[in-house]
């Protein structure tokens, strides 16, 4: 990351617009040589229009599209260098899945044993040399999905896009693929922008995440980073199952530093939080940043206990506050729970979350000499 | 459909017997007719049991209509030429500029690309006989009159609306994705165009061309103002057998046989690409 060679995609405040609809608004991004880049956001969000922008099948209203520093404005798709993967695998009906794979190879003329030995290759890499014969239409989803990845890098392109390969195959196969594609990204050392709608998918695959939302860039950052600290409301909103717990609250300060009221009692937000005292703000917490506590611990709130549902690796209980306030708590499987009824949760101060009620922005904790005593 | 009553198994048999006869007997009729002689087609009562003959098939052939009249030279083998080089030259011109036209119009839409589409559908409508007058002066004029590049020219308003309308909507059924596809593996847009978008749209392709070989196959009002008896298809060949003596029924009923039977067999060997053509939603992949 610190070489000063150019990105090797450069993507300079790209606009796109169908009729009135704005799917791209002035966005940019760079994504640097073997980095993958996991671009992520809800459907709508303008992820595959930017992916076909890139590809060159979509031409942009505004903005320049640079891959390995040359300018691609007038490039036509088959001379940019791009493989890619679709959604819909795309895979040529008529012709077998060896002919599907061996495509990008006979566009350079590649012919006979070379080309024989390249499609092999990728294929058994991929577990599909068993039915490299076989029509598109005789294939499994996830054999289609294998062919379509393998088609996208028989060409050895420097530049990899993929555009949620995982949706249409079922939950085992896309858990698979999820350890298995880091692995055969890193091999291809190809550098990747990797389209997903699955949070789990863009923080396992990702080197950074870039958070699409309406057409915009909302956040760019590793994963630890939006996961942590997101940007916005809305960021914190589309990480995490379950999704995270948002209050309307108005932080207050006294000379123990900032807090919150839940049912009339004071949960202690992190020190370095007190310029957001008085603000309307919106209070974040991740089922995971709140836990179950003695009465009378420090910072213990009173809650009710509603429902419990086990999930595989975790524990999701559902507790109202006295005023009503539903809250969702999340703990390892295993370990012991609240009794029915009434029970206590504290907050992890350092990892609540404040945002600004009225723009969604994250309010930042400021440095503060007393902050990390409290932790 | 299995577990359907006798009762109704056996209604439906009939029905669709009956359905079958409905369509066939004109066809058998007439193909019975074209081994009789006039005399034993006019008979009263008519019957099926008579002494075939090839008598119509041998006039037809040797271009001699021998008739109670005396002999009548007709023209009709050459009738029939003329109705295979129009309609195949039509066919394929019109696969030629209406493919790659209907492949411009699914998948850009440019200004007015609506309005050309529909204006050239539009030329099915309009009743022939109300161009063909003023089209007549002016093929007089140009020497395209009874040439057949004047008439192959004059097909095309059958062909070309037809072929450009069906096989345009077998191109936009093609995923957009499968040809990028392509185009990002490295091949350019005409060969992607060869290679991915005639193939998957065959089928709709034969199917289109047959429709609008049959039509200018059956086409007649067109060839008979704007040809002449060496440029006439056996449409118009036929009114030879209404002679003065008499009308030839079993001359006629063996130009039928003879003139349906390039179509009849055209639709036969291409009928699972009709199938296939109507099927293609289930192949994309």
């Amino acid at each position: 990351m610190t070489e000063r060679k150019p990105p090797a995609i450069e993507i300079d405040a790209v606009t796109k617009r169908f009729k009135t609809d704005v799917a791209l608004d002035a966005v940019s991004l760079s994504v640097a040589e073997g980095e993958t880049l996991a671009l992520f956001g809800p459907s709508g969000a303008g992820k595959t229009v930017l992916l076909r922008v890139i590809a060159g099948l979509v031409e942009a209203d505004a903005g320049r599209i640079r891959i390995g520093g040359r300018d691609m404005d007038d490039v036509p798709p088959e001379e940019r260098g791009v493989g890619m993967a679709f959604q819909n695998f795309a895979l040529f009906p008529h012709m077998s899945a060896f002919d599907n794979i061996a495509s990008p190879l006979t566009a350079r003329r590649q012919s006979g044993e070379a080309l024989r030995a390249g499609v092999e290759k990728l294929a058994t890499m991929l577990k599909i040399g068993h039915v490299l014969g076989q029509a598109p239409k005789a294939l499994s989803n996830g054999q289609k999905q294998r062919t379509a990845l393998a088609r996208a890098l028989a060409g050895g392109p420097r530049t990899l896009l993929l555009d949620d390969p995982l949706r249409n195959v079922d939950a085992k196969l896309r858990f698979e693929m999820r350890l298995e594609l880091p692995r055969l990204l890193a091999r291809e050392k190809a550098t990747t922008i990797y389209v997903t709608q699955d949070y789990r998918e863009a923080m396992a695959l990702g080197d950074r995440i870039a958070v699409l939302e309406g057409g915009r860039v909302t956040q760019l950052g590793t994963p630890e980073e939006v996961y942590l600290a997101p940007a916005t409301l809305s960021v914190a909103r589309l990480f995490g199952d379950p999704a995270i717990n948002t209050l309307k609250v108005t932080p207050q300060t006294d000379g123990q530093g900032p807090f919150v009221l839940l049912s009339d009692l004071r949960a202690p937000l992190d020190d370095g939080l007190s310029h957001a005292a008085g603000r309307p703000c919106v209070l974040g917490l991740r089922p995971e940043a709140v836990r179950f506590t003695e009465a009378g611990a420090p910072g213990a709130v009173a809650v009710t206990v509603e429902a419990e549902t086990p999930l595989n690796e975790k524990t999701v209980t559902l507790v109202t506050t006295k005023r009503g306030r539903e809250i969702l708590v999340s703990r390892p499987a295993g370990t012991p729970g609240p009794a029915e009824g009434a029970a206590h949760i504290a907050v992890d101060s350092a990892h609540a979350l404040l945002f600004d009620a009225e723009t969604g922005a994250r309010i930042a904790p400021r440095e503060t000499t007393r902050r990390g005593a409290a932790a | 459909m299995d577990h359907a009553s006798p009762m109704t198994r056996w209604l439906k048999g009939l029905a669709l017997t009956l359905v079958v006869i409905f369509f066939m007997f004109p066809i058998l009729w007439i193909v019975l007719m074209s081994f009789q002689t006039n005399e034993t087609i006019l008979r009263m009562p008519p019957s099926v049991v008579f002494t075939p003959t090839l008598e119509n098939y041998q006039a037809l052939i040797t271009g001699k209509l021998v008739s109670s009249a005396g002999v009548l030279e007709i023209q009709f083998m050459r009738n029939l030429m003329n109705s295979v080089i129009l309609s195949v030259c039509s066919v394929a011109l019109s696969l030629l500029l209406g493919v790659p036209a209907a492949y411009a119009f699914a998948r850009h839409k440019f200004r007015g690309s609506e309005d050309i589409a529909f204006t050239l559908l539009s030329f099915r409508f309009a009743p022939p006989l109300l161009v063909l007058l003023p089209l007549a002066l002016y093929f007089q004029d140009l020497g395209l009159a009874n040439t057949y590049i004047g008439l192959i020219w004059v097909y095309q308003l059958i062909c070309l609306p037809l072929i450009l309308w069906i096989v345009r909507g077998y191109f936009e059924d093609i995923s957009p994705d499968v040809e990028h596809a392509y185009r990002l593996a490295g091949h350019s847009w005409f060969s992607t165009f060869r290679r991915i978008a005639l193939p998957l749209a065959g089928p709709g392709i034969a199917a289109a061309g047959l429709l609008a070989f049959i039509f200018a196959w059956n086409n007649f009002v067109f060839a008979l103002v704007l040809a002449s008896a060496d440029k006439q298809p056996v449409t118009v060949g036929a009114l030879a057998f209404v002679t003065a003596s008499g009308i030839q029924y079993g001359q006629i009923a063996a130009g039928i046989v003879l003139s349906i039977a390039p179509t009849l067999a055209l639709a036969l060997y291409a009928q699972r690409y009709l199938v296939e053509g109507l099927s293609l939603g289930a192949v994309k992949g």
